[in-house]
């Protein structure tokens, strides 16, 4: 879209050894505002370490990641403790990034209106990763690492992660995802490993 | 650096803890279980026990500050909390010191303020001094907490990491129990033993965050 912008994530020649095994080598990728960068590769072929290592949470074998702008992370691990509502749980991210966003509007928009006061305990897989990417709507930052944002949503739920997405390209952000099967939006370009 | 992230998480650990899993009452019922034991095993003479007391409490002490430290690092590095914790924006470090101060007032604390309690158990006279020596606990107790939370978050992604954390803190609670022993023994030298132990506290407290943070950093690696 706006190619001539400068990049908001850069990697170059990241290679990772996993035990015995190299998972990938030479990997360099470039993300620029607007762009939505989609990882394939069978499981086990390192998507989710290639995302660990742009958010700066492994530390990569060989070549090294420029992150200019802020991130977001989500995984494949939601961050929600049990006995922590959907409602709480945003309420004290807001406040550990300052953010001072409209939380009831947010719970509204991922269709969390409902199970908003419910423990993660009792909430079904769906609600708990439609909290943790209503996490993303806390604060802006303009690049977004998502594993496997579809996993366990309904086709509503489908719906909603790619409206984010969309919107968020729109406001000049960048997504990287790895994704299994059919994305629901218009990858720039895609990396196999 | 804003004080906000290390507010959420000291909000967040203070919640867990009071929410079951590590309840605060665990490490409690321990203390006052090994302080009865004590009685039992070693005879009900009264000098013997009012020698042995202060000792065999901060014994106990130490063990029971180990009983919910497994699950403080732990369970964030299972549900995904501590990716998020480690990209917060604040030093790590600091988190880590947040999150294991609610962790000592949610279970420290109260073993420290249970402990004129049984300290009669071990017929001690009812004196205010029994109170000074609770500070003396409170006080000992949060280096026993920062040094097994080091061992904690070296241990968060080992399954079964009890026994790990002990081996890994309690060589780190020597100087601790040490001169706390000896400022409640009125022996020679405990004049200045609670400074010491002060001094031991505070050496904790500064050292331990970065061991915890590097720790971390490896966990989620």
């Amino acid at each position: 879209m706006q190619s001539e912008a400068a990049p908001l994530l850069t990697g170059t020649g990241l290679g990772m050894i996993r035990g015995e095994r190299m998972l990938f080598r030479e990997i360099g990728l470039e993300v620029r505002p607007g762009d939505a960068l989609v990882l394939r590769g069978a499981n086990g072929t390192g998507k989710t370490t290639l995302l660990r290592i742009l958010a700066g949470l492994t530390r990569p074998e060989t070549g090294s990641v420029n992150r200019p702008a802020a991130i977001h992370w989500f995984g494949h691990r939601e961050g929600l403790k049990p006995q922590e509502t959907p409602r709480a749980h945003l309420d004290l991210w807001a406040q550990a990034w300052g953010s001072n966003a409209d939380i009831a509007s947010i719970l509204a928009g991922m269709g969390l209106a409902r199970p908003a006061d419910v423990a993660a305990r009792y909430l079904s897989a769906g609600q708990r990763r439609r909290t943790a990417l209503a996490r993303l709507l806390l604060e802006q930052r303009p690049v977004w690492l998502l594993d496997e944002p579809y996993t366990a949503l309904d086709a509503e739920g489908r719906a909603r992660v790619d409206g984010l997405i969309a919107d968020h390209r729109a406001q000049g952000g960048a997504v990287v995802a790895a994704i299994h099967g059919e994305a629901g939006f218009a990858a720039t370009s895609e990396l196999a490993l | 650096m804003s004080p906000a992230p290390l507010l959420s998480a000291f909000r967040q650990s203070l919640g867990e803890a009071w929410a079951g899993g590590a309840g605060a009452l665990l490490p409690l019922g321990f203390l006052g279980g090994a302080a009865v034991l004590v009685p039992l095993g070693i005879g009900s003479d009264t000098d013997t026990l009012k020698a042995v007391g202060p000792g065999i409490l901060w014994v106990a002490l130490a063990l029971s500050s180990l009983v919910t430290l497994e699950r403080i690092f732990q369970a964030d590095a299972e549900d995904g909390t501590l990716d998020l914790w480690l990209q917060a924006g604040a030093p790590v470090s600091a988190i880590a010191a947040a999150k294991t101060l609610a962790h000592w007032l949610s279970a420290g604390l109260p073993l420290a303020l249970f402990s004129p309690l049984l300290a009669l158990m071990f017929q001690a006279e009812a004196r205010p001094v029994l109170l000074i020596n609770a500070g003396l606990y409170a006080l000992g107790s949060l280096a026993f907490f920062f040094w097994g939370a080091v061992g904690a978050a070296l241990s968060a992604t080992v399954r079964r990491g009890g026994l790990l954390i002990s081996l890994i803190a309690l060589p780190l609670y020597v100087p601790t129990a040490i001169f706390g022993a000896l400022a409640m023994s009125g022996g020679p030298g405990s004049a200045g033993a609670p400074l010491l132990l002060g001094a031991s506290t505070l050496f904790a407290c500064a050292i331990a965050p970065f061991a915890m943070s590097a720790a971390l950093r490896l966990a989620a690696d």
